[in-house]
């Protein structure tokens, strides 16, 4: 104790890199700007003042894949449309994280067809899957706290 | 002019390239021989009185016990005359009828529509690819044979 209470002192604070890295990334998420289909409304809806998601840092929608680190899928992905999704998810760098938002995205939802991807999680690995259809802008809000939770136990042992 | 007047003029002008017409519960309806089907889309849209100048919709219908199996049907409208003609081309499976692109540019989306859906082929269509389904897909989806959850691959 005698050494931290001296370096406080001096306004330094000593703590785990893991905490340091865990508090700014899941502060600042960075979600894709990516829409498939209506969920993608609920999503917009969730930026706006009523529901404002820059309380939580996450309002910086970014255009470019590379600049983002939360690939939110919102809505019915079809057959066609995955080999782009695919692409884009490959393109971000990592750490990057993965919202299933909506019944659709989770498992296809009502569109049990021969065009409509069955659930994303078949092809990129999800973080968390929110039900719904389309899901309140709160359970997006919900989502993103279940995230924050799961960044905040993350280790550089394990994941990078 | 009335539903009535469509049909009795085409009855009078062109009886010789129709296999029937009828009053339809919404509009007149022709049937035509697949052989005479451009020669017969040509006079309605160049006919001064009927001037059928809109292709509304390109689609098909899949009777799988019926030989011929499908019927390609084409909702036309005259903006002139406010009215909309249906026109039924019988053709069998893995049959094709002659694009209707040289009359109407416009069909030619809706034509690869059908074919996508249906496996009908247009022949002399300019870019005749499939248009919702992705390119290496083996099947057309609106086939009544089939199943909706689609087949594994």
């Amino acid at each position: 104790m005698g050494v931290e209470k001296n370096l406080a002192n001096l306004g330094i604070v000593t703590t785990c890199l893991d905490k340091v890295l865990n508090w700014a990334r899941k502060n600042s998420l960075w979600p894709m700007t990516f829409g498939l289909a209506c969920c993608a409304l609920e999503m917009m809806v969730t930026v706006s003042a009523r529901h404002d998601i820059a309380r939580f840092g996450a309002e910086v929608y970014r255009g470019s894949p590379r600049q983002a680190d939360l690939l939110i899928v919102p809505g019915t992905l079809t057959k066609k449309m995955l080999p782009m999704v695919l692409r884009l998810y490959e393109q971000m760098p990592e750490p990057k994280w993965v919202i299933a938002y909506g019944n659709c995205a989770c498992t296809g939802g009502v569109f049990r067809t021969y065009n409509v991807i069955q659930g994303i999680d078949q092809y990129i690995p999800v973080d968390v899957y929110m039900a719904g259809c389309p899901p309140k802008p709160e359970s997006l809000l919900t989502a993103i706290m279940m995230l924050r939770d799961k960044i905040d136990k993350e280790s550089l042992k394990n994941r990078g | 002019m009335n539903r009535q007047e469509i049909i009795d003029r085409i009855q009078e002008k062109a009886s010789s390239l129709t296999m029937g017409t009828s009053q339809g519960i919404d509009c007149p309806e022709v049937v035509v021989d697949k052989q005479h089907l451009i020669e017969f889309m040509k006079f309605l849209k160049e006919d001064e009185a009927l001037s059928f100048d809109l292709i509304s919709d390109v689609t098909a219908v899949d009777y799988p016990a019926r030989t011929p199996r499908f019927d390609v049907v084409y909702h036309i409208f005259s903006i002139k005359n406010g009215q909309r003609i249906r026109v039924r081309v019988p053709v069998g499976d893995g049959d094709g009828v002659e694009s209707v692109t040289c009359v109407w540019r416009g069909a030619e989306w809706l034509e690869r529509e059908v074919y996508d859906m249906f496996g009908v082929t247009f022949y002399n269509h300019p870019d005749l690819r499939r248009i919702l389904m992705e390119e290496d897909f083996k099947y057309h989806p609106l086939r009544k044979d089939f199943p909706l959850e689609g087949i594994e691959e």
